[in-house]
């Protein structure tokens, strides 16, 4: 039986992946709950004794906060993984051109690629998953959807990042999207407090980005309370940055592959 | 030609880069079995030339058949009945030798039991058998281009591109691929190499075009191109960097042409010996003679006026 392209190109990211996937799971749980004790517990005793958490829906800081992990861990670590590992192929490695050189096509390499992002994720955003398990705040069975969210959340800017990446020879450009992009959408996305306290003209800034829906979506999730056509506009927008950026890809890597 | 299908058919085939015209409406057409050599200096259009018959690199203009096929529609079917060894390894260095045939039989799609029975087989052949579960990191180059020839047969491939296959490699090295390469041949295997080795050509190729600037400038066997474009033997001359340029008029008639190069003159002759006999009767005493038989460096440099390997 045939096996198709991009599984027989994930084959060799998971030949690479399955030699540190046990150390990267550890550190997928071990770095948000750094986080959460750090930020989540600290702040959140600060906020929480103020006795008003009207602004946050009722909800304990550490709830809301951690719940944001699952979208911001999957962007900081797809996002990464969109930029250098994937320019690896097509400038250092090279090991997309001995790909094309088979039967597999820029496409197959293409969606090869959208695979192991999809695995990573999910072991990315699962430990992050795990983590919540361990609290009395965050442990409910809307971390499953939560987790799922996350992993779209990643996606959306994996793909669009690697159609990018696939367009450069160099990685100069890829410090200024972490600095510039990725940083302040952590910052601004509604993480650490709601949009609603941004002033109102950077408020529609946050609606565009993926990370706003994504932390809505996995926050809602697994606090409850996630209205369903809300819900709906999340994962649209979110879907709809994946399949440009999966178009997107489709033609940078071609022409890239195909001179 | 022969009634067998040619592997390879190219009809003015051009391919252009924007404004730059890397092939320049080139005709070949390779034998079943052959191993055909594309010699020329770095920029000639060899690589290029490859990439196209490779199947990825679209043909910007002209007629290209591969096993009869055409690689724009069929690229997917003919890639998976040929062997591809690029210029620079693209082995994935962190893995073993062993993981990177497997890996690499999968993406011709053999199931995991056939890759690794098969990775056996060409182990041995390339004589990798004890460095089976070594890093391909901790290899040496000459083993690195094995492993990249390994991984190039996982197919069985009908046609075996190789470009620049020594390139980097000491003389050992390029030996003992030589000899591998070789039994492929023996084997049957079409091979196309690109190179700007004359010894390389010379030992490898059946037949080859000299290609410069994007053009087929002369085609035939090595040999063939030896005896149709110089003599038999060079008398290789030193007078010394100043020197070279006025002692020609001296050297008339000694043999044949005269080629000079900013080092070294070359005199073309049939007797090399007695042309430098010659020189002593004339009293012209060089500061280093060499006599050498002409060879496919001497053929591209009359064609060209230039030396391949700068």
């Amino acid at each position: 039986m045939s096996t198709p392209g991009a599984v027989r190109v994930y084959l060799r990211d998971w030949a690479w992946f399955r030699q540190v996937v046990t150390a990267v799971g550890l550190a997928s749980i071990v770095q948000p709950l750094m986080f959460l004790l750090g930020v989540g517990l600290g702040i959140g005793e600060l906020v929480d004794s103020g006795g008003n958490t009207d602004l946050l829906d009722g909800e304990p800081y550490f709830a809301f906060y951690s719940s944001a992990l699952l979208a911001t861990t999957a962007m900081f670590v797809l996002g990464g993984e969109a930029l250098w590992p994937t320019l690896d192929g097509f400038q250092w490695s090279k090991a997309n051109y001995s790909m094309i050189a088979t039967p597999l096509t820029p496409t197959d390499v293409m969606l090869g690629k959208a695979l192991h992002f999809l695995v990573r994720g999910l072991v990315a955003v699962s430990g992050t998953g795990l983590v919540l398990l361990m609290f009395d705040d965050t442990r409910t069975w809307g971390v499953i959807p939560g987790v799922l969210a996350g992993v779209l959340c990643g996606m959306a800017f994996a793909m669009p990042l690697a159609a990018l990446t696939a367009t450069r020879d160099e990685d100069n450009l890829f410090p200024a999207i972490m600095r510039f992009g990725i940083t302040p959408m952590f910052l601004f996305g509604g993480a650490f407090y709601p949009i609603a306290q941004l002033p109102t003209w950077l408020q529609p800034i946050a609606w565009i980005t993926p990370l706003w829906h994504g932390i809505e979506l996995a926050r809602g999730s697994v606090l409850g309370g996630l209205e369903p056509l809300m819900a709906l506009v999340h994962i649209g927008v979110l879907s709809a940055f994946v399949l440009g950026g999966l178009l997107w890809a489709n033609r940078t890597f071609a022409r890239r592959l195909l001179l | 030609m022969s009634s067998v299908q040619s592997p390879v058919v190219a009809r003015s085939l051009v391919k252009r880069f924007g404004d730059f015209t890397a092939v320049d409406g080139i005709d070949i057409e390779i034998a079943p079995g052959e191993a055909f050599g594309f010699l020329g200096p770095n920029g000639a259009g060899k690589t290029s030339t490859m990439r196209m018959i490779g199947c990825i690199s679209p043909v910007t203009e002209g007629e290209l058949s591969i096993f009869g096929l055409d690689p724009a529609a069929d690229g997917r079917e003919i890639r998976s009945r040929m062997g591809v060894v690029p210029q620079l390894d693209q082995l994935d260095n962190e893995l073993t030798v062993m993981e990177n045939l497997i890996i690499y039989a999968r993406y011709f799609d053999l199931s995991r039991k056939q890759a690794a029975a098969k990775a056996d087989e060409l182990l041995e052949f390339a004589q990798l058998l004890e460095k089976v579960d070594a890093k391909v990191d901790s290899l040496s180059g000459g083993q690195k281009r094995r492993v990249s020839i390994a991984r190039s047969l996982v197919n069985d491939p009908e046609l075996l591109l190789l470009d620049e296959p020594t390139t980097g490699l000491d003389p050992q090295a390029r030996h003992v691929l030589w000899d591998r390469l070789y039994q492929l041949k023996e084997r049957g295997a079409t091979q196309v190499i690109t190179t700007h080795f004359m010894d390389e050509a010379e030992q490898l190729c059946d037949r080859l075009v000299v290609m410069d600037g994007g053009r087929i400038v002369a085609e035939g066997s090595p040999r063939g191109l030896i005896n149709e474009h110089v003599r038999r033997e060079v008398l290789e001359v030193r007078f010394g960097r100043d020197r070279n340029e006025e002692m020609l008029p001296q050297l008339a008639g000694v043999g044949g042409r005269i080629e000079a190069l900013p080092d070294r003159l070359l005199v073309y002759t049939d007797d090399g010996e007695a042309a430098l006999t010659e020189l002593h009767r004339r009293e012209v005493v060089p500061e280093s003679s060499l006599v050498r038989r002409s060879s496919l460096e001497d053929v591209f440099l009359k064609l060209t006026g230039r030396t391949l390997v700068e």
